[in-house]
């Protein structure tokens, strides 16, 4: 486990170069690139000392990489304000987006899938496979407009677009970001959902579930006190994995829905070509990601007796 | 030939769906001129006129023929994405597969860089490198080929790795022969059916992810016709309780459903490979 913990660090160091140093892929340098043909000489040198580029490769590294850990990230190109300052609301914003999409998603995903694998190939789990691969298709956009079209323009109940702030009382935030929340979680749903139900119907094929079905135990009791105990570690990782690809998932739904967060922000610096808070941002998301991608590994390591203690 | 026909007619209806869909889908990208009432990129009326009978799908933010764009975004959309997995599969197998006959340092190697390149979320990375070097095709081309043959990499060496344990490749080994007749005659063939399932999976995830990036503008540039930007230059729409920007999104859906239902029909029949998300 020590080993698998050591490696998402090391993962999580590369991938901090990766892009720290992947504006030295330019032909000429990151201020030409930003200035194009239009650069003076003076232009040049000023953005050059803004960014940093005087100093040599490594101690810019070590200053970014301290400044990300710091809080201390910067000056954003395109209005000057500290990175730390822009983020900052935007990242608890996306939190709380993530985290009542997940309140959300995984109990459906959880029942729905349980139930599929218990009563594998009848009509239920033919009709929810179904289901599952057609959503699983469908772009966000578009299942982000179909609920703004019924439930914000038809129905009215919900505002279509989500501009929330922090004066906002809880309840109202809840109101507002219910419809971005619903349309992460019926993109999340259906892999949650393939997951468990792939995860269920291996253990359930396992001997000692069989053995237990030969003693004529009673179907429910074999669930609850034979299955289920052995189930919730992969149950445990299905949902790590999934709140992983819902971090990722809520750049469009909060492009869409207007939703102040910071995969807006992402977006918006990507096309400003602002690359010092594009770099920030996607550190955050990287981090995030590969913690939740190393707790579903370690959790599924640490239930597991077999792998806790390897032969 | 008659086997393949007596296959396919076995096909449970979801995947008969699908293949009928993706027929019409190819016909349509093929012939888009022939079959597009007006120009890729003409300008023909005001912006969002409604549908009427010369337009039947109404004009878009600019005025053009809604439906004319519709029809040459198919071709746009489709083919890219074809090129981009047909790249990343070039690059993915044949590194998968060279990974998996030679083993030892060079497995370890391309193994370890490929997961790392897998630990960071693919739209991430994209950005990344876009917001670096900008939005121009070849770039975009190059950057989700990257991301992509990663994961085909993954997956062949995972099937490859099967086959090159197998006797009558050691065989082929002491014989003398060179990697590639290798490659080509012994584990190729062997891998040929999960590698055309995943084909199917790389196809959709490349075409939604274009999709996406267009959508957020960081796609394929106007006045190139494209069913993600399409979205984006029509949403406005949405809030007069027009559905217009929903028809290019609803065309990307439903040809990712279809190629999912034949995928997903695909490896059942192949087995193995079952539950595979």
């Amino acid at each position: 486990m020590a080993q698998r913990i050591a490696l998402g660090l090391l993962t999580l160091f590369v991938i901090s170069l990766l892009i720290a140093f992947g504006v030295e892929l330019l032909p000429g340098d990151l201020a030409q690139e930003i200035l194009g043909q239009g650069a003076t000489p003076e232009g040049l040198r000023v953005l050059r000392l803004q960014l940093g580029l005087d100093t040599p490769p490594h101690i810019r590294y070590l200053d970014w990489l301290g400044g990300m850990v710091t809080g201390d990230m910067g000056l954003s190109l395109a209005n000057k304000r500290p990175i730390a300052e822009l983020i900052g609301p935007r990242l608890s914003n996306t939190l709380f987006l993530g985290g009542f999409a997940a309140m959300i998603a995984i109990p459906i995903a959880l029942t729905l899938g349980i139930l599929a694998a218990l009563y594998r190939n009848s009509l239920y789990d033919r009709g929810v496979n179904i289901f599952t691969l057609t959503s699983i298709s469908f772009p966000e956009f578009f299942i982000a407009y179909i609920l703004i079209l019924f439930f914000a323009i038809k129905l009215g109940w919900f505002p279509g677009i989500s501009n929330i702030s922090s004066e906002l009382s809880f309840l109202d935030k809840l109101y507002r970001t219910l419809l971005p929340a619903a349309s992460l979680t019926l993109v999340v749903v259906a892999h949650m959902m393939r997951m468990t139900r792939a995860s269920i119907i291996n253990l359930l094929s396992s001997p000692y579930i069989e053995m237990a079905h030969l003693k004529g135990i009673k179907p429910l009791r074999i669930i609850t006190r034979h299955a289920l105990p052995n189930a919730l570690a992969p149950i445990i990782n299905v949902i790590a994995i999934n709140l992983a690809y819902l971090v990722v998932g809520v750049v469009i739904v909060e492009v869409v829905f207007v939703y102040p967060g910071l995969g807006q922000l992402l977006v918006d610096s990507v096309s400003k070509r602002d690359v010092p808070v594009v770099q920030a941002c996607s550190m955050i998301f990287a981090s995030v990601y590969i913690f939740l991608n190393l707790s579903a590994d370690v959790i599924s390591i640490v239930t597991n007796p077999r792998l806790l203690y390897p032969r | 030939m008659q086997k393949t026909l007596k296959n396919l007619s076995s096909a449970p209806l979801s995947a008969k769906f699908g293949m009928v869909v993706i027929f019409i889908y190819l016909v349509v990208a093929i012939f888009a001129p022939l079959i597009a009432p007006y120009g890729e990129r003409e300008i023909l009326g005001k912006a969002y006129e409604l549908m009427s009978s010369e337009h039947l799908l109404g004009t878009d933010n600019l005025g053009r023929d809604m439906l004319s764009r519709l029809i040459y975004g198919a071709r746009n959309t489709i083919g890219l994405a074809l090129i981009i997995t047909a790249l990343a599969f070039l690059i993915g197998s044949l590194t998968g597969m060279t990974a998996a006959a030679l083993g030892g340092w060079i497995d370890q190697l391309l193994s370890r860089i490929v997961d790392i390149f897998m630990s960071i979320p693919a739209l991430i990375f994209a950005l990344l490198i876009l917001s670096i070097l900008g939005t121009a095709m070849p770039y975009l081309i190059g950057t989700i080929v990257i991301v992509d043959s990663t994961r085909v990499f993954r997956v062949v060496r995972a099937s490859a790795m099967n086959v090159a344990v197998m006797d009558y490749v050691e065989v082929a080994r002491l014989r003398g022969e060179k990697l590639p007749w290798i490659l080509r005659k012994e584990i190729l063939p062997n891998i040929t059916a999960p590698l055309l399932a995943e084909f199917g999976l790389r196809f959709c995830f490349v075409f939604l992810f274009i999709s996406a990036l267009s959508f957020l503008g960081l796609g394929i540039q106007p006045p190139t016709a494209d069913w993600g930007s399409m979205v984006r230059d029509n949403a406005t729409l949405i809030s007069y309780n027009d559905i217009t920007p929903l028809i290019p999104a609803g065309a990307i859906a439903l040809l990712t459903v279809a190629v999912n239902f034949v995928v997903d029909w695909m490896l059942h029949k192949s087995s193995g490979l079952k539950d595979v998300s």
